[in-house]
């Protein structure tokens, strides 16, 4: 439903944005760091580039230097150095234009409380030049019943809705979502998930950040793994997931593992070498094989613990996800 | 600028200042201090400090012996003619007591070719008594005045308690909604990021400003007009000077401190840093600055310290309006002051404010 409203009211849209003769990269940024006062180092030679009409998403635990990354190319905080670029311009010489062509949603922003719906957006729609119609934007994220209910009586679902229509109402080009749907029950993300479809379905380029992996698989064209404030692997999902070299996932525990770190790296590196493993660590108290031929790889596996008597206690398979990516090439999991 | 960009930043500010004032009713507790806190208070102090008639001076007339009893009936009658005298009989023991408690002024005690008068002259009643007494038990007793004075009793408008308090209510309530309403209001948005959220849009900062002064501005008569309608209805407290020139001052007033509550929240994190420094900044004023008793009370030594305080500036100007009629180039000299405070904050505030 929300799709059709977003077809019939697209702003200025489209044939705007292409007479703009707007620039094939919508945000580029080239060893972004950013040290903060106390020392601590959020951003450390971060590159990055998001491609005009894509939804790119940043991918990492906590305190990675995501929401950092985002403000700085949000032009809301000064990085320590490197380059950014957004939609071919700078923040410093051209702060005004470029304000008027981007939509920010910002991991919390609590707007009024006494504030409705509508008011909101009238509010923030008057900031900008040129931009949506209220009503279509209501529309747009399906808000209609609670157009005239005021913030602080609306549900979280309700609230992000209502902060990604703040950050659409000025029709933006590019789009930022820090965290859109951190909290929300699956339906709300769902509906959150066809606002920000339906905006690059327009036309529009979205940077968002997220710890949810289903989210990144089911929105970005192409995702940023970032760690420690560095870019660790650019790609679509696809193509991460592919860069494991199996396409499932095998999760053993013993009832008694090794207890000395050696023998267990031993015992991983021998599940590695067997028929239709591609790798194996021992992480978080199990066994964790990356396959790419599971009727192959199973029994022998069952077979290799057999023959060294040590007792199966669980053992679980699943499709590799992106989760995976991040637990192989950082050696955590996203929400540790 | 072009047209297009000029209507667009008209609206901003419309919509700015439609938000604030939404914020505004819609929040009880935000009306009540407003509205509500100074009727209430202008009512109170009303009705501790309103205007009494002179009361009678309270004497004991002693009876020592039962001989005496005849002279101490006698006191007891003259006295009693008198409307500013009331009079007991009683015993020594009992006088005594009255008068150690505070319940008579002055003790009575027939003598042999007179009167004696017992009385504490410390105590300003008693002395009050003592020459009332003394007055009408003499004439009593055959003494002639050696002339009928003419006396013309006179009441000065805007000498009483409630004169003086009306216009200190004024400037305490401009003080109070300026530092408070902006000063937390600022504090709390950017503790809920939306300061920060309103910077990642083309809103230009000027007018985010320019939205609360505004908005201070337009509420002002609404905010004035109950309290001083009130305190003319009830009180007949009136307004001896022009309109005009009460309003302007109410306005420099109200500006000033609004930009106090701007500067003060400038910088804050959270609520509670605000509050803490407006406390600190308010609590010297309500005191000092002549809202409840005058400044002047206060040793010479400080004196050009309250002065200069804003509040004080703004009450002595608020007063000489009302009370002494004064027009607007004799306040000038206040309203400068005040106006002063006002725009040293202001430079201050636009060069701290943190934005993001």
């Amino acid at each position: 439903m929300a799709l059709e409203h977003a077809a019939t009211a697209p702003g200025r849209s489209e044939a705007l944005r292409a007479s703009r003769g707007a620039p094939e990269v919508s945000i580029r940024c080239k060893g972004l760091r950013k040290t903060y006062e106390d020392g601590v180092v959020a951003v450390d030679g971060l590159d990055l580039e998001v491609r005009r009409g894509e939804c790119f998403g940043l991918l990492g635990p906590n305190g990675a230097g995501k929401t950092t990354t985002v403000e700085i190319l949000e032009g809301l905080l000064e990085p320590s150095g490197g380059e950014v670029e957004i939609l071919g311009r700078r923040w410093e010489t051209d702060e005004r234009w470029l304000r008027e062509r981007i939509g920010v949603s910002l991991q919390e922003t609590h707007l009024p409380d006494k504030l409705t719906v509508r008011e909101t957006l009238e509010l923030f729609r008057s900031f900008f030049v040129e931009g949506r119609d209220i009503d279509a934007t209501i529309d747009l994220v399906a808000l209609r019943e609670k157009e005239h209910a005021k913030f602080d009586t609306l549900s979280g679902g309700q609230r992000q809705r209502l902060a990604v229509a703040c950050a659409l109402v000025g029709d933006p080009t590019l789009l930022f979502l820090d965290e859109p749907t951190t909290g929300l029950d699956p339906q709300s993300r769902r509906m959150l998930w066809d606002v920000v479809l339906a905006f690059k379905e327009q036309g529009g380029s979205v940077l968002l950040t997220t710890h949810y992996m289903d989210e990144a698989e089911r929105l970005c064209d192409r995702v940023g793994v970032i760690d420690h404030g560095k870019t660790i692997a650019v790609g679509t999902p696809k193509e991460l997931i592919d860069s494991l070299g199996g396409s499932q996932i095998v999760e053993i525990e013993v009832a008694r593992p090794p207890a000395e770190e050696a023998a267990r790296d031993a015992l991983a590196a021998s599940l590695a070498r067997l028929p239709g493993v591609v790798s194996s660590r021992f992480h978080g108290g199990r066994f964790v094989l990356t396959v790419d031929q599971l009727h192959v790889a199973l029994p022998a596996v069952l077979e290799a613990l057999r023959a060294r008597n040590l007792e199966l206690a669980n053992l679980s398979t699943h499709r590799a996800t992106l989760e995976d990516v991040f637990v192989t090439l950082t050696g955590r999991a996203l929400r540790e | 600028m072009s047209d297009v960009e000029r209507r667009a930043r008209m609206r901003a500010i419309v919509q700015l200042a439609l938000a604030r004032f939404r914020i505004f009713y819609r929040e009880p507790g935000s009306m009540f201090w407003t509205f509500g806190f100074p009727l209430v208070l202008s009512i109170v102090l009303g009705i501790a400090f309103r205007d009494r008639d002179p009361e009678p001076v309270v004497v004991a007339v002693e009876v020592a012996a039962e001989d005496a009893r005849a002279r101490a009936e006698h006191a007891r009658e003259i006295l009693a003619r008198s409307d500013d005298v009331k009079v007991k009989v009683m015993s020594p023991e009992e006088a005594s007591a009255a008068l150690r408690t505070g319940k008579v002024s002055l003790v009575v005690t027939p003598s042999t070719d007179g009167y004696a008068y017992r009385w504490d002259p410390t105590r300003p009643e008693s002395r009050l008594a003592r020459s009332v007494t003394d007055d009408v038990l003499q004439r009593g007793e055959g003494r002639q005045d050696a002339y009928e004075p003419t006396s013309s009793i006179v009441t000065e408008p805007g000498s009483r308690y409630i004169d003086f308090l009306v216009p200190g209510l004024v400037g305490l309530g401009l003080m109070s909604t300026g530092l408070w309403g902006i000063g937390f209001a600022l504090a709390e948005m950017r503790t809920k990021k939306l300061i920060k959220r309103l910077v990642a849009t083309p809103m230009r900062r000027s007018d985010f400003l320019l939205s609360f002064l505004l908005v201070r501005a337009l509420l002002l008569p609404v905010e004035l007009a109950p309290l001083l309608a009130f305190a003319w209805l009830v009180f007949d407290v009136g307004v001896r000077g022009s309109f005009l020139t009460l309003g302007i001052t109410a306005l420099v007033g109200a500006l000033t401190f609004a930009v106090m509550g701007l500067f003060f929240a400038c910088r804050a994190d959270n609520p509670h840093v605000v509050s803490g420094l407006i406390n600190i900044v308010s609590f010297p004023m309500y005191l000092c600055s002549g809202v409840f008793f005058s400044s002047s009370r206060f040793p010479d030594a400080v004196q050009p310290i309250i002065g200069l305080l804003p509040l004080t500036a703004l009450n002595d100007a608020l007063r000489a309006t009302m009370i002494d009629g004064a027009g607007l180039a004799d306040v000038a000299g206040k309203l400068g002051v005040c106006a002063t405070w006002g725009i040293v904050c202001f430079v201050l505030a636009i060069r701290l404010f943190k934005w993001r």
